[in-house]
């Protein structure tokens, strides 16, 4: 912009170049933003290409499954047609044994007992049965089909197969949530005996909230003690650290076993001194507690680096101050030194609390019972029961929940918050 | 050590504190270090168990055995039986599994953590700027490699990868590990910026600097501690991985933690603690050099031993 | 040594810039780790190698039936073979994620019998071929015993009889087939009663009585070390790695086969894998009687096909006959319990959800 074209009146202050004092700060302030966001920009590309993107197109499978619509044409074309629920006349059971003999020849007759298995246990071997026979299937193909199975004369199963021939449900997250449709199409929540989803959401997000405080009672006096010594001790010291970090957690999670097992080396040493009887060993591992030690020697690290790096770059001349200014010790650490340090605690605990949510196996090899977490069904849903559109429903929920719970935690210790001063 | 005791007109409740102080860090350290020091002697246990045997414990030379670290070397080589010569070892270099997941390991672990640091590095100097639009929402996007379960990440990337050929390369596996560490890189660093002091790098441009001589004169050394820690997490990150590994790599690119966690149906052996003992002595190596070099240049220049 | 370092490099350079294009004579087959592929690599991978001249890729996963799914799906197939559980196996193929194999194809017995025959029953799917047969079992440390071991399955879950800590796998699969068979029920009435819920209740209440007792474990490997440790008095396990524990390592364990639970091994190939042929004469190569018979010599898994029981010589070792270790053997066949797949297949993620919230409680 050129500035003789504008003439200005004398009260308004001006920049150097004659713009308008509050132009000039808008634009620069425009150029900040800019430029802040040009520099995040390289990583935004990056992630969003080779993350986002792809994770977004298996999270998708939590409300699309083409198992069953896919592999069954004939079917959704009659339940497009027909409103009727419950058990269809002739006609319904004529396209079931149409395409029960299509996805035979395909071989994808699986996939779709492996759907409906999914909402009525038990059906798989309904449909992997009748596609064995659907080809010798002559009408009437209603008497044809009930006289293989009884339970094809379900009104049930025929109420899921309608939900199913639609490929985007919801399903999976009523399931996720311990909810079902019961038989007349309502959400009820699933029988008691069943219901581990949201109890395993619940502990996995207690658990790893604990492990977060244990870690941060741990690692604030350690981060506090290598900030504060000489490089020469403290980096010596700092190996205490690192080792167990570059360990393998396999190596670790071994190591804690044979350290507290009930014949194990702590023990061991407890019977020797005496302290408790061959008959009294403590039960530390297979058990709530062995997963809390395990996860906290293991995430330690992640707490006492931030800490430290954040308490390194903290002047020690503040403390220095306040002591001289007649504060007592406590007071000067406390309203002086402390507040300094939260950015790095907000840091460990955040990366502490989302780690343990996401650790699964060290808690399956030593939580014995209490092993179980929201991690381990995601795991086990992908690689043994195949249940894809479950697990990514499951991961959803996780998703959103974690990044509902850092929203609150960025508003409450947040680095807006966190102004020094 | 000098430096542990108080100025002489502490009160004894203050060098009492100081003495409770010390005893909790030192208690916390050996919370720290116990594990990684049982795992050593137990890399010479002659039984294929993680169980300090009887013989063990009386010191008898039977109980202990050099087997894992053999094992290490022979497994998966071609004659493992042939004499010991210069041709035995460039079998072992060839073809040993162990030492061909340690290479792999290597080369992915440091190129990823490179990647990782220097984008993750460079977003955060922005991202810890004041006037950063959407700072919450994007911050949330960039940490959410971090949540989202290893399995489900690794089987969409592989979806990816497939898509765009990256499936079973050096470079596919490279940028996953990268992804992956980026959320440790962003919130470490950014951590260290909430108390960088933004007069620095006004007046240094002030002084006529140019935005890069800012960034590595300026900015740099005084994050550094933070840029560090992130650069460690994202390598331990790859270092330790091992269900992308299996989606994404081919079958000469297994790295080290997938071969210790192979067998684990049949068997687990002392082997993985041997490799542990290795990389344990490797990496005191590695810090007390890199400590000696670093008293060796403050020497060098003068400066009183910090 | 310039020299490997150039080759080294160059073929970094290749493999960061696209996939290594393998050889057309080379396959990948994917197996378990550790002995189990190692009896799989002696028995028929180098003889394989050596008589066709081609190269077998071995590579280890912890389940190598996880790729298979996400691999084909995403229409990007390394894998040509691939040694996956029964369960798996037969999913998978009602998926059509694997490919079918004729077992005309496959050698006949040396006596002539027709593959389709010599092949336990079972052993033989639309897609996949068995190579081994393992089962759960439990075992025990006989130093805990001495004078009256236990003998049946109901020994098992008698903690006042046979005091001390039990091992079990944490999930609902072989545990609630073992309490039922523990309860009264035969085996070959086990599934039956487990189809209807008050079989399933009653499966659960007969684990309810040792519930407090029980060190949960994940991976096969825990077992033996539970023994070795003195953590547990009593385990199941996989037969094959309480026989290494018992006779390479000299444990004082001992296997109790009654109400064991078979299951199988089963090579397969996967859809679109890149050299199906060469995977398929690789298969039928392998299973053939004397390569089964061979691979006892390494491991203590017994042979799909019936006529490689005679065949079946001696361990490594050079002195333990592995006959009498066979899961197979006769006289372990009195209570055995083949593992069922349609069932498992119908009822596993109900059954699960179950046995978590069992766990929970």
């Amino acid at each position: 912009m050129t500035d003789a074209a504008i003439e200005i009146p004398r009260y308004q202050l001006t920049a150097a170049d004659g713009t308008p004092l509050k132009l000039a700060m808008a634009r620069a302030t425009r150029r900040a933003r800019l430029r802040a966001f040009a520099l995040v920009l390289p990583l935004l590309v990056f992630v969003v290409v080779t993350f986002a993107v792809p994770i977004g197109q298996m999270l998708y499978r939590s409300v699309h499954n083409d198992q069953f619509s896919a592999h069954m044409p004939n079917l959704v074309a009659f339940f497009a047609a027909d409103e009727t629920k419950g058990v269809p006349g002739e006609e319904g059971f004529a396209a079931l044994a149409k395409d029960l003999d299509l996805s035979r020849e395909e071989r994808s007759i699986g996939e779709v007992g492996t759907r409906i298995n999914y909402e009525i246990a038990g059906t798989r071997s309904l449909f992997t049965s009748a596609g064995r026979k659907a080809s010798k299937l002559e009408p009437p193909y209603k008497e044809a089909i009930l006289a293989l199975d009884k339970q094809w004369g379900d009104p049930e199963l025929w109420n899921v197969m309608r939900r199913a021939s639609s490929p985007h449900t919801l399903s999976f997250y009523l399931a996720a949530l311990d909810l079902q449709y019961d038989k007349s199409g309502a959400i009820v929540s699933a029988p008691e005996d069943r219901r581990i989803y949201v109890p395993l959401f619940i502990r996995t997000l207690w658990l790893s909230g604990l492990i977060a405080g244990l870690c941060l009672l741990l690692g604030f006096p350690v981060a506090h003690l290598l900030a504060t010594l000489p490089l020469r001790y403290s980096n010596l010291l700092m190996i205490f650290v690192l080792l167990p970090f570059w360990t393998s957690l396999l190596v670790r999670t071994t190591s804690w076993m044979v350290l507290l097992q009930s014949q194990g080396v702590v023990n061991d040493i407890l019977v020797s001194l005496g302290i408790v009887g061959e008959s009294g060993r403590i039960q530390m591992m297979y058990n709530e507690a062995g997963t809390i030690i395990a996860m906290t020697h293991i995430l330690l690290p992640f707490m006492i680096l931030p800490l430290y790096s954040v308490m390194k770059t903290i002047p020690p001349r503040y403390y220095r101050a306040a002591l001289s200014l007649g504060a007592t010790p406590w007071t000067a650490f406390w309203k002086v030194y402390f507040p300094q340090t939260v950015p790095g605690i907000g840091a460990g605990v955040l990366l502490v609390f989302i780690l343990a949510i996401g650790y699964y196996i060290t808690p399956a090899l030593v939580g014995g019972a209490s092993g179980q977490l929201i991690s381990n069904l995601i795991a086990f849903h992908m690689q043994k029961s195949l249940n894809w559109s479950l697990a990514a429903a499951l991961a959803t929920l996780l998703l959103a929940g974690v990044i509902l719970l850092y929203w609150l935690y960025d508003r409450l210790v947040g680095i807006d918050n966190m102004k020094l001063g | 050590m000098s430096v542990l005791k108080l100025p002489p007109y502490a009160s004894p409740l203050e060098k009492a504190w100081r003495v409770t102080y010390l005893v909790i860090c030192a208690a916390i350290l050996l919370f720290l270090i116990a594990p990684i020091l049982i795992v050593i002697p137990l890399s010479f246990n002659a039984e294929p168990y993680f169980t300090f045997t009887r013989k063990m414990l009386s010191f008898d030379p039977a109980g202990y055995s050099m087997r894992w670290y053999d094992q290490i070397l022979t497994f998966g080589m071609a004659a493992p039986g042939a004499p010991r010569n210069a041709s035995w070892w460039l079998d072992v270099w060839e073809n040993a599994k162990w030492v061909e997941a340690a290479q792999n390991s290597v080369i992915i672990g440091v190129s990823a953590t490179l990647l990782a640091t220097v984008l993750g590095t460079t977003a955060a100097l922005g991202l810890s700027r004041p006037d950063m639009p959407f700072r919450r929402a994007i911050m949330g996007l960039l940490i959410s490699p971090m949540i989202v379960p290893l399995i489900i990440t690794a089987t969409g990337l592989f979806f990816f990868y497939s898509e765009t050929g990256l499936a079973h390369t050096y470079l596919g596996i490279i940028m996953a590990h990268a992804t992956l560490g980026i959320p440790f890189v962003i919130i470490t660093v950014t951590a260290t910026l909430v108390g960088f002091d933004h007069s620095l790098t006004r007046a240094a441009a002030n002084l006529g600097a140019p935005p890069p001589l800012i960034f590595f004169k300026v900015i740099l050394p005084l994050i550094l501690p933070g840029v560090i820690s992130g650069a460690l997490f994202a390598f331990v990150t790859s270092f330790d991985e091992v269900v992308v590994v299996l989606f994404v790599a081919g079958y000469d690119q297994q790295t080290l933690p997938r071969q210790m966690w192979n067998g684990i149906r049949e068997q687990i052996s002392p082997t993985i603690l041997a490799v542990a003992t290795i990389l344990v002595i490797f990496s005191v190596a590695l810090l007390a050099t890199v400590e000696l070099l670093r008293r060796r240049s403050e020497r060098l220049r003068g400066l009183s031993p910090g | 040594m310039n020299m490997t370092r150039l080759t080294a490099s160059t073929v970094l350079a290749a493999s960061l810039f696209g996939a290594t294009l393998a050889r057309a004579d080379e396959i990948t087959v994917v197996s378990w780790g550790g002995a189990y592929t190692k009896s799989q690599v002696e028995a028929y991978q180098k003889p394989w190698m050596e008589k066709t001249g081609n190269k077998v890729n071995s590579v280890d996963a912890d389940n190598p039936a996880t790729p298979i799914k996400a691999q084909v799906e995403a229409g990007n197939v390394s894998i040509d073979v691939a040694d996956v559980e029964y369960s798996d196996a037969v999913r998978f193929c009602d998926e059509g994620l694997i490919v079918p194999i004729d077992p005309a194809t496959l050698p006949a017995a040396p006596d002539g019998t027709a593959a389709e025959e010599d092949f336990i029953k079972g052993a033989l799917t639309d897609c996949a071929v068995a190579s081994i047969v393992w089962s759960t079992v439990y075992a025990y440390d006989k130093s805990k015993f001495p004078d009256a071991p236990p003998k049946t399955m109901a020994d098992f879950f008698d903690t006042k009889k046979f005091p001390g800590k039990r091992g079990l796998r944490k999930a609902a699969k072989a545990n609630l087939e073992m309490a039922l068979m523990a309860d009264g029920v035969p085996a070959d009435k086990v599934y039956e009663e487990l189809n209807t819920p008050e079989g399933v209740d009653r499966a659960f209440k007969k684990l309810d009585t040792i519930k407090s007792d029980i060190v949960w474990w994940e991976a096969g490997a825990q077992p033996p070390q539970l023994l070795a440790d003195g953590e547990v008095a009593m385990t199941t396990a996989y037969n094959g790695r309480i026989f290494n524990a018992a006779i390479e390592e000299n444990k004082p364990f001992e296997i109790v086969w009654d109400g064991q639970i078979l299951d199988f091994d089963l090579f397969v190939i996967p859809k679109g894998a890149p050299h199906e042929e060469l995977a398929k004469d690789f298969i039928a190569f392998a299973t053939d009687t004397q390569r089964l018979a061979d691979q006892a010599k390494w491991i203590a898994y017994g042979p799909a096909r019936k006529s490689s029981a005679d065949l079946v010589g001696k361990f490594q070792d050079g002195k333990t006959d592995m006959a009498p270790h066979m899961p197979t053997a006769p006289d372990h066949m009195d209570n055995a319990l083949v593992n069922d797949f349609e069932f498992w297949a119908d009822h596993d993620t109900e059954l699960n959800e179950r046995f978590n919230a069992w766990l929970a409680s």
